[in-house]
């Protein structure tokens, strides 16, 4: 576990911040191949733009699961980069679970939002258990599903980014879909849902990275985890205009 | 068909040519009517033929390999337009052999797609092959960067002589571990050189840490790159170091030299007995980037740098190679085709070095996602433009007087080219 930041706010004034707010990145190593920084950098310059101050960590295979987290984002990977970890999260199954039960904000996306679910079964039929904090399942097919998507959601409006798997989710009972696709694909090629929401866990297919576009969601994780810890949460006011002129041109590029 | 084939292709050619059209439909005419043409033309030629392909680096190395050749007086055959795909390369034949179909040249360097390859050397089997990286890059194409290590194992396992291998490269590296007849020469980079290399598997590693598919030991090299200068390069090869001026720019160009310099004493038949190392060295002194790749250009009497940014680990190449200070700046980010459609890999580069100078303009059809990208690294931003004409007209215009560098995918390049030949005198490839 390393700490990249030591909790003193970008300014170097601490006195002024109203928290700390730790974020763990899991697997940073290994499950990192979309731009998956993007979303852990996007947390951390929001944290303090709302006038929190960002703590952010890193969790890797045989780290010690860090005490005191207040959200935690996964990326994806490539399927050799899932084998790397599968035992490794296994090991992890209890603490992110509990964690998750517990209403602890999540953002998992691609590679861990399936591990995230009860398994993957591979496209040749090995099946890759998950920690089974989603109620999902995957199934590896010979089909890649690849390009820009846009997806109507209640929650936080239309979520835009892009897509890159081979792998097929299907939602249980237990979860409900992040949205419904408008353009692409989303989780599987038949129910037109993308992503799966769970207590306060996120789960997508959309990389991009997620989080730039769509702020509503970054900050749906950040108020989350301030309310946990707090009680309460006052926002600041990030600048937007860049990333709502980045959604317009993202809408109209093809797919 | 066979006496046909080639006259036709010739006229589709030159018909094409004066509408103005794309390079490949001649190649696409005589593959339909004769598909034996392209493998039955370069069997004929005496050195065979070499393929380069890998992520990054096949324009300015295949063009080296060509220049390195022919400083040993071979006449070479090679696909310049850049049109790296099978019936790029029948097209290219046609534009050179006779009318009956006969190819005047020792040896074909051809570049090559890496997923078009594959079609190619089940057609052609290469005598040579030079396997440059396997970088992340274009994954809305093949998905995963493994895959994009199988499409080079294919290459290689097609190949009949020799496969040449980037040492530093686990993943090209290890291909030669299943190889067979083929004999495999390595090109090497020294290790105070690594650093400058960042690659995709220790981008987000704990410092110190080994990439994860890091070779034991590493194997000899026939070539490696000792030393960069400002403009010289010391490269080791038959135990001795020598340095030698380029005009090449950019480390990684630079280490792309030690990999048609292993290729080009290959096909010259080894050491120095029958390669004429003085000429070898001359000629690769005198090599000039190709078109967009580290080109410098003169706008208003002050350089004006184009800097070809494909992928994570080219843009901080490019950013680490050349640095910021004293210039300004300019970065356009297409999202057409032929860059990729995905724009997560700006989220890969860590922009900190321009946060001195700031960026002066930003364009392309995703000036405004590398706007956002800037903005979370706290880079200042000047303009921002989508449109490509006039945000390069104002960022000529308000940096008038400084020298001046753009950081742009391939067809922002070809667009900021085209608009630049308005202005000033810009190569023209054919």
């Amino acid at each position: 576990m390393t700490a990249e930041s030591t909790g003193i706010g970008p300014d170097g004034v601490e006195q002024n911040s109203k928290g700390t707010i730790r974020v763990l990145q899991l697997y940073p190593r290994d499950m990192n191949i979309y731009g998956d920084w993007g979303n852990a950098l996007v947390l951390k310059q929001r944290i303090s733009w709302h006038g929190y101050t960002p703590e952010l960590l890193e969790y890797n295979v045989g780290d010690e699961f860090p005490a005191d987290v207040d959200l935690i984002v996964g990326g994806g990977g490539q399927d050799s980069g899932q084998l790397v970890i599968k035992d490794d999260l296994q090991s992890q199954a209890g603490v992110l679970t509990k964690l998750a039960e517990d209403g602890a904000p999540m953002l998992v996306i691609c590679g861990l939002y399936q591990l995230f679910g009860r398994f993957f079964k591979t496209r040749l039929g090995s099946v890759i258990p998950g920690i089974g904090v989603l109620d999902v399942e995957t199934h590896g097919t010979d089909e890649r599903l690849i390009g820009n998507v846009r997806v109507a959601t209640e929650e936080f409006g239309e979520v835009l980014g892009y897509e890159n798997h081979s792998g097929q989710t299907t939602l249980g009972a237990g979860v409900r879909p992040l949205g419904t696709t408008a353009k692409g694909t989303g989780n599987n090629s038949s129910d037109g849902h993308e992503g799966a929401r769970y207590k306060n866990v996120v789960a997508s297919y959309l990389h991009g990275s997620l989080l730039p576009k769509n702020p509503a969601i970054a900050d749906f994780l950040i108020r989350t985890a301030a309310e946990r810890k707090y009680g309460t949460f006052t926002a600041g006011a990030p600048d937007d205009r860049y990333a709502v002129l980045a959604r317009e041109h993202a809408t109209r590029r093809p797919r | 068909m066979l006496y046909i084939s080639v006259p036709l292709g010739k006229l589709v050619r030159r018909v094409s040519r004066l509408r103005g059209g794309g390079s490949a439909l001649p190649g696409l005419v005589v593959e339909k009517i004769d598909p034996g043409f392209m493998q039955r033309t370069l069997s004929t030629l005496p050195h065979g033929v070499a393929v380069v392909s890998g992520t990054n680096g096949k324009t300015t190395t295949t063009k080296m390999v060509v220049e390195l050749l022919e400083s040993q007086g071979l006449k070479v055959f090679t696909n310049r337009t850049g049109s790296n795909f099978t019936r790029g390369v029948a097209a290219a034949l046609l534009g050179e052999v006779d009318w009956r179909g006969r190819l005047r040249a020792d040896v074909a360097v051809l570049e090559l797609d890496e997923a078009h390859a594959t079609h190619f050397v089940n057609r052609v089997p290469p005598r040579y092959s030079l396997l440059l990286n396997v970088l992340r890059d274009q994954l809305d194409r093949f998905g995963e960067i493994d895959k994009t290590a199988q499409l080079l194992q294919h290459i290689a396992d097609k190949t009949t002589g020799t496969v040449v291998l980037n040492r530093e490269d686990p993943r090209v590296a290890r291909i030669a571990e299943t190889l067979t007849g083929q004999d495999v020469q390595y090109f090497g980079l020294d290790d105070s050189l690594l650093s400058t290399f960042p690659n995709d598997d220790d981008m987000r590693a704990a410092p110190g840490s080994p990439a994860p598919a890091a070779l034991p030991h590493k194997p000899a090299a026939d070539v490696v790159l000792r030393k960069v200068g400002p403009d010289t390069a010391d490269f080791e090869y038959d135990g001795a170091t020598v340095t030698t001026a380029m005009k090449l720019r950019g480390v990684y160009n630079i280490f792309n030299a030690a990999a048609a310099l292993t290729l080009a004493r290959s096909i010259c038949g080894g050491g120095a007995a029958t390669a004429d190392h003085a000429t070898l060295l001359t000629a690769l002194s005198q090599v000039e980037p190709a078109f967009g790749r580290g080109e410098s250009l003169t706008v208003d009497g002050q350089p004006l740098d184009l800097v070809l940014v494909k992928n994570p680990s080219g843009f901080r190449l490019g950013l680490k190679s050349f640095p910021a200070g004293g210039y300004a700046t300019m970065i356009a980010i297409n999202d057409n085709y032929a860059d990729g459609r995905d724009m997560s890999w700006l989220w890969d580069v860590e922009f900190d070095s321009l946060r001195d100078g700031g960026v002066d303009q930003l364009t392309g059809s995703r000036a405004y996602d590398m706007a956002l990208r800037l903005q979370y690294d706290d880079v200042r931003i000047g303009g921002v433009q989508p449109e490509i004409a006039p945000a390069l007209a104002a960022f000529i215009r308000d940096a008038k007087g400084k020298p001046k560098r753009i950081f742009c995918t391939y067809t922002a390049m070809l667009a900021i080219r085209r608009e630049l030949s308005k202005i000033t005198t810009v190569e023209v490839v054919s």
